[in-house]
């Protein structure tokens, strides 16, 4: 039996790619070792490496081959000492024709499903949303939330000249996540500045410049890590303005992913939105989709104040539509009607937003319909806009990629007891990740994570259709 | 019978690298002197005064005294460029204040609690500021203002504005991890700042031998290939001829460079630090035979300054202090409202 070389999966959350070059042809023979291909995935290009020895039969999926579905089989090989398929004999390979059809990914019962795919499926779901900010008329481009960040960054390093980016591997690497594509080669290594892995030290770097007059922007390779520089964060950066009576700005932002990955385990995939959302002093975003990621990241830049700006590696990849405007900017600290509804509100953040999406989308189809309210800022909150729409629909649910305790969701349920106590007809529920460290086994994490079916069944608790 | 090998004069070890000649004593004017002086009393008789205040129940909190440490904030920030060099420092920062030319009335309101105060009487002791005189705190973490002062280095170079950033941190603070973070990158990037390593020998308690494996502190930045320089601080003098030859190392463009000096304090870590870690004598030896202002006293004695003359001087500072000392008791404490006050600086 020929060995069967199928298209590997280069990152934890890579889907599909392009084979982009073949570097050997049929009747090669290969070696563990030998790079056989070339493979691009939407951050980087990647070669594909030979495991097994022997001769490759049959090259199946032609060389610039787009969206080539992990799993997909490209290729054959034949063990030494082996028959060759079918006791054919290995064509040259010019003689075999590509076989188009073969593209479906063959099933791999062995590929784990997760929870964070299915985190990262719900952003994929085409919900019709609703932008009131975004102008009747307005033509749109198809952006991925990377290039949304990548693209506000750089228009406003070209308006202002204090403004520079700093962090591991944000220059010569184009960014461990590809946020920082392009910025080195436009802005020079003046302004775009690759740091060694210290994170304290290069977090209170960037505190002290913007205490100096500078704009800097602060990526951590993710916000696990920024716990090493929680101080400067916190103690540094948003305590000085009130400790100097007002004197000291610190005009920062602090971005990154934040939040689980795939499979990256309890380290890795920490929701801290809450920790700093508990802080007086700084501003806290966590936009959903790519236009609110670039307005607010624009305003972010901005302020006069310090912002902690958490992105999410799931949602790196997804497209959405951005207006096309030269200078799109969206107000800090008001939350956004994603999908209006009258007989529940599902209030989320960040990826939550998604899975909001996707309950909502279900509910209708049992017919409740489910006002879906993205905070977009945690602090300040947008305390005005849950309470305008618990008057509505008089029934909440808090969807949050993250623990319970202590959480935003808590946050937002202490808000509603205290403020629309008399607008409330059912406890407010949150709907959370269960409070454990996060697993790494594939089917741990997917318990372990919040999905829209948790949510359907929440919003089906507080409506009385349980 | 065997010759007694002759003396060899051992030359001096040949760097492998630039290093930062060894630094004189500065050559003081009578004036520069008598400059010195006056600022050097005038933090001693501050603090003694905030001892008192503390002592009756007007200053609240952690109270860091500088006394015994004069000569090396005087000394060193003589040779700063007010107008462009940046200054920042810990938790024990008002004679760092006094010695950037800042108000003691603001500082002293500040310390009291009062509405008046340099940062509107919600800083503390710990944490005062004025951007407008370049002096960028008063930090409450240990070590926090190395990086922060690295960040005004990064700034300086960013905006080619010839500024240097000086950063103070104590013998304790320089066991901080984020401190090598920061000499790394310093170094990396060749960043204008003069680390300065004010070593009174106790880290809170616990002296600077139970606490450090190399004690000899100018030498941390070796593994950075930062130089360092060991200074007595308490000798004005030598303070200042140290910061003439930092500044000519770092104006350069040659990148970091560390003082270590060598100093003491006379009183405990903060107000409520009984110091039962040292004994009396030793601390008595010290302001005996090496009190900063008694050794500035005896050079002005020596350029023929007399008595009379210093008296004069002392009434004067005394009467600075007492005044700042009525302002900060007499001066309201912020107005209630003042609570919601800059804790952003725009409206969402």
């Amino acid at each position: 039996m020929p060995i069967e070389i199928k298209m590997p999966a280069l990152s934890p959350t890579m889907e599909e790619g392009t084979l982009a070059k073949w570097l050997v042809k049929e009747g090669d023979v290969v070696k563990s070792g030998d790079i056989m291909a070339e493979i691009e995935t939407d951050k980087a290009t990647m070669e594909f490496e030979a495991v097994d020895e022997g001769t490759i039969g049959k090259i199946l999926v032609a060389e610039g081959t787009d969206n080539v579905k992990v799993g997909t089989v490209i290729a054959t090989l034949t063990a030494e000492g082996e028959e060759p398929d079918a006791g054919g004999e290995a064509k040259p390979a010019a003689a075999a024709p590509a076989p188009e059809q073969k593209l479906e990914a063959t099933p791999a019962p062995k590929q784990a499903e997760t929870g964070t795919q299915q985190l990262a499926d719900a952003a994929k779901h085409k919900a019709e949303v609703s932008d009131p900010a975004i102008p009747e008329g307005t033509e749109m481009v198809t952006l991925t939330l990377r290039e949304a960040l990548r693209d506000a960054m750089a228009e406003e390093m070209r308006a202002d000249k204090r403004i520079f980016v700093m962090g591991e591997e944000v220059a010569q690497y184009q960014g461990a996540y590809k946020v920082t594509q392009g910025l080195l080669e436009e802005f020079g290594d003046k302004r775009v500045i690759d740091t060694p892995i210290t994170e304290y030290g290069f977090a209170g770097i960037g505190t002290g410049a913007a205490m100096g007059g500078l704009r800097p922007i602060v990526e951590f390779m993710t916000f696990n890590f920024a716990m090493q520089a929680i101080d400067h964060i916190v103690n540094s950066a948003a305590k000085t303005n009130y400790m100097s009576g007002g004197q000291m700005r610190c005009p920062i932002v602090f971005r990154g992913p934040n939040a689980a990955a795939s499979r990256v385990g309890a380290q890795h995939s920490q929701n801290y939105a809450p920790w700093y959302a508990s802080v007086p002093g700084l501003i806290v975003i966590a936009p959903y989709d790519a236009a609110d990621a670039k307005g607010l990241l624009k305003a972010a830049i901005r302020t006069e104040d310090p912002v902690v700006f958490l992105e999410n590696e799931l949602l790196y990849g997804r497209t959405f539509e951005v207006p096309k405007l030269d200078d799109y900017v969206l107000p800090i600290g008001k939350a956004r009607i994603m999908r209006e509804g009258k007989d529940v509100t599902i209030v989320s953040y960040s990826i939550g937003v998604g899975l909001a999406l996707e309950a909502a989308e279900k509910l209708a189809a049992e017919g409740i319909d489910a006002e879906v309210l993205d905070l977009r800022t945690l602090r300040p909150l947008d305390t005005e806009s849950v309470l305008k729409s618990l008057k509505k629909t008089n029934r909440l649910v808090v969807a949050e990629e993250g623990w319970p305790t202590c959480s935003i969701a808590s946050e937002i349920q202490a808000l509603c007891m205290e403020q629309g106590f008399d607008d409330l007809d059912a406890p407010v529920l949150r709907v959370t990740n269960e409070d454990v460290p996060m697993p790494y086994a594939a089917n741990l994490e997917k318990l372990m994570l919040v999905n829209a079916d948790k949510i359907v069944a929440a919003v089906k608790q507080v409506t009385y259709r349980g | 019978m065997a010759k007694a090998p002759a003396a060899v004069k051992a030359l001096p070890p040949v760097p492998n690298r630039e290093r930062p000649d060894e630094p004189k004593a500065y050559e003081a004017s009578k004036e520069e002197l008598l400059e010195f002086y006056k600022q050097m009393l005038l933090i001693r008789r501050f603090e003694e005064k905030a001892g008192q205040l503390y002592g009756l129940g007007l200053i609240g909190g952690f109270c860091h005294l500088y006394i015994g440490q004069e000569a090396v904030a005087v000394g060193l920030q003589s040779g700063l460029d007010g107008d462009k060099d940046s200054v920042i420092t810990g938790y024990r920062d008002h004679g760092h204040m006094l010695a950037y030319g800042i108000d003691p009335k603001v500082i002293m309101a500040e310390l009291t609690g009062r509405g008046a105060g340099i940062s509107r009487g919600k800083g503390g002791s710990m944490h005062m500021f004025s951007t407008e005189k370049k002096f960028y705190g008063g930090h409450g973490i240990v070590g926090a203002q190395v990086s922060l002062g690295t960040g005004l280095a990064f700034a300086h170079k960013y905006n080619e504005d010839g500024g240097v950033a000086m950063a103070y941190f104590g013998d304790g603070a320089s066991n901080q991890g984020q401190v090598y973070e920061s000499f790394n990158m310093a170094e990396l990037w060749k960043l204008p700042i003069i680390y300065v390593i004010e070593n009174n020998e106790y880290a809170m308690g616990t002296s600077v031998n139970r606490s450090s494996a190399e004690d000899q502190l100018f030498r941390r930045g070796e593994s950075f290939r930062i130089p360092g320089i060991q200074v007595d601080g308490m000798d004005v003098l030598a303070c200042r001829g140290a910061a003439e030859e930092a500044l000519a190392w770092v104006r350069a463009g040659k990148g970091p460079i560390i003082l270590e000096m060598k100093t003491y304090r006379y009183r405990g870590h903060s107000m409520s630090d009984p110091a039962k870690y040292r004994s009396r004598d030793e601390v008595q030896a010290v302001r005996d035979k090496s009190d900063p202002i008694d050794h500035v006293k005896k050079l002005l004695d020596a350029q023929g300054v007399t008595e009379a003359e210093l008296k004069t001087v002392d009434q004067e500072i005394r009467k600075i202090v007492n005044e700042a000392a009525d302002f900060a008791e007499q001066a309201p404490e912020p107005e209630a409202a003042e609570l919601y006050t800059d804790i952003l600086v725009e409206t969402y």
